[in-house]
């Protein structure tokens, strides 16, 4: 192979990138919003099924033995132990890891916006992000719509009460490049809808769109509840611009014992699905056992909305060396 | 035939879907912040020559073709069947009517010719981007005539029918443009 040592970004985009990142500093200087920085080697890593982290190992000077250490996929873990330490409103610019992704939109590293803000409500903090983006980045117009609203409106399915061979039926009706006999779990027909069908025309409303009241499969770290019309679901929301997913935002999971079970939920399909289990965050467990306060909190893909504000095709564009 | 999983993917390579090779032209991921993984492929169909999508569970592997292009030498036809002869072993290679058809009306002997292989045998004849043939039929040419306005049609040696300028006689050798097919200049050499 060839060595190739030029940066994958213009020099001048670089400087524009840098001048970004000064901005969203002073956004959150202004906001009462402290910047902190937290570890990025953790003995304990999420267990979501689709999220691997990379792995390495400890070894103390003249030690044989090795400790494994997970890069973080967010800073998610260590920000809640502040907050639940009582740091109030808090952000912080990580590089984060996520392996195997790799394409025009993704990357193993990246780097993440990520805050959190004890005093506000999700639709409160979805006007801040609105905001940021506005100032900051220079998107202009806003609109929300539910999940349950963009699949029926744009698919004419409900989401809640469809049965799973109805939205196969679908799925592979409004996918053509899906092979006839293609199948898969609930969730990932979801998703497979929502990128090929539903993204495209979320691109088309020339705004900011936020989703929110996602499936309470989805929910992640998010609390569940009902949604006023009797339907449980996740209390977060996610970010589109030109139908790309920028943001995911929760009202923050407080119970820690609901986090163990989801924690577990995630170890048991990694079990099914041949992947090795994920040692448990027990220190965030502890820290939410002693109390975390009522926030809400959300993580931007910097990269991609860099990417977007200069008008740029892939991330690669935006960043000083894109993976190597 | 060995697999290839979807983490090889990339353009240009070549694999089998439903039973004809197919080249890659795109490979995007498509994966939501924490849901699973897919590829969305834009493919072309090497025997159709059409582009289409298909999406894999990333991880899923697909079977390689035996896919490769080379360069070989128009020899005859038997009225079935084309025959291309590979220049450094002579060996002959042929090709049927479908593998042919986007380049029969510029098939000169002598002529090298891009071949894509499939098992190896040939699957696509493409002709090279300009071709010298001779007009063996066109209207006389007017004498004077020299601006090119205007035109006329002229058949070429090979059954190819071009616009050519006024001014072209029966025997000229021509520059053609096989992409557009269209004439380009007199030429001076075979």
């Amino acid at each position: 192979m060839i060595p190739s040592w030029q940066p994958s970004a213009d020099i001048t985009l670089l400087k524009r990138r840098a001048q970004y990142l000064a901005d969203v500093r002073l956004f959150f200087a202004q906001r009462d919003t402290w910047e902190v920085e937290t570890p990025i080697l953790s003995q304990a890593a999420p267990t979501a099924p689709y999220l691997d982290s990379f792995s390495c190992d400890y070894q103390a000077i003249g030690s044989e033995q090795k400790s494994r250490y997970y890069l973080q996929t967010s800073p998610e873990f260590t920000m809640k132990r502040l907050l639940a330490a009582g740091s109030g409103s808090i952000y912080q610019i990580a590089r984060v890891f996520r392996n195997g992704e790799q394409g025009r939109l993704h990357s193993p590293e990246f780097t993440m916006l990520e805050w959190y803000r004890p005093k506000l409500t999700l639709i409160q903090l979805m006007n801040e992000v609105e905001m940021l983006v506005e100032q900051v980045f220079n998107f202009q117009g806003m609109a929300k719509f539910s999940y349950r609203s963009l699949f029926q409106s744009y698919l004419d399915i409900n989401v809640f009460t469809c049965s799973d061979e109805q939205l196969k039926i679908c799925g592979l009706k409004q996918i053509p490049s899906l092979a006839d006999d293609f199948d898969t779990d609930r969730d990932s027909w979801l998703e497979l809808l929502m990128s090929y069908v539903i993204e495209p025309k979320l691109a088309q409303l020339n705004t900011l769109v936020f989703v929110y009241d996602f499936p309470a499969s989805q929910a992640q770290l998010a609390k569940i509840v009902d949604d006023g019309d009797g339907y449980q679901v996740a209390d977060r929301f996610e970010l589109y611009i030109e139908g790309i997913e920028l943001a995911n935002g929760y009202n923050e999971l407080l119970d820690a014992d609901e986090l163990r079970q989801r924690f577990d939920q995630g170890n048991q399909q990694r079990r099914q699905q041949g992947k090795t289990e994920i040692p448990i965050d027990e220190n965030l467990l502890a820290a939410m056992s002693s109390g975390l306060p009522i926030c809400s909190g959300v993580a931007i893909g910097l990269d991609r909305l860099i990417m977007l504000a200069m008008k740029k095709n892939s991330i690669a564009e935006v960043q000083s060396f894109s993976f190597e | 035939m060995a697999n290839v999983s979807t983490s090889e993917f990339k353009s240009g390579l070549k694999f089998m879907l439903d039973g004809d090779p197919c080249s890659i032209i795109e490979n995007e991921l498509v994966k939501p912040g924490k849901g699973q993984a897919f590829n969305r492929v834009k493919y072309r169909n090497l025997k159709t020559g059409r582009v289409n999508e298909r999406t894999f569970k990333s991880g899923d592997s697909v079977e390689s073709a035996d896919v490769m292009e080379v360069e070989l030498e128009y020899s005859y036809t038997d009225g079935e069947f084309w025959y291309f002869m590979d220049p450094v072993s002579f060996e002959q290679h042929a090709a049927d009517a479908t593998a042919i058809a986007g380049c029969k009306k510029w098939l000169k002997e002598q002529y090298s010719y891009t071949v894509t292989q499939w098992n190896e045998s040939p699957l696509t004849v493409s002709a090279p981007n300009f071709v010298n043939l001779t007009v063996t039929d066109t209207d006389p040419g007017l004498k004077g005539d020299t601006s090119g306005g205007g035109g006329k049609p002229a058949t070429l040696e090979t059954g190819a029918v071009v616009r050519v300028p006024l001014f072209i006689n029966i025997g000229e050798l021509l520059r053609v443009d096989t992409r557009s097919g269209e004439y380009v200049e007199r030429a001076k050499e075979k």
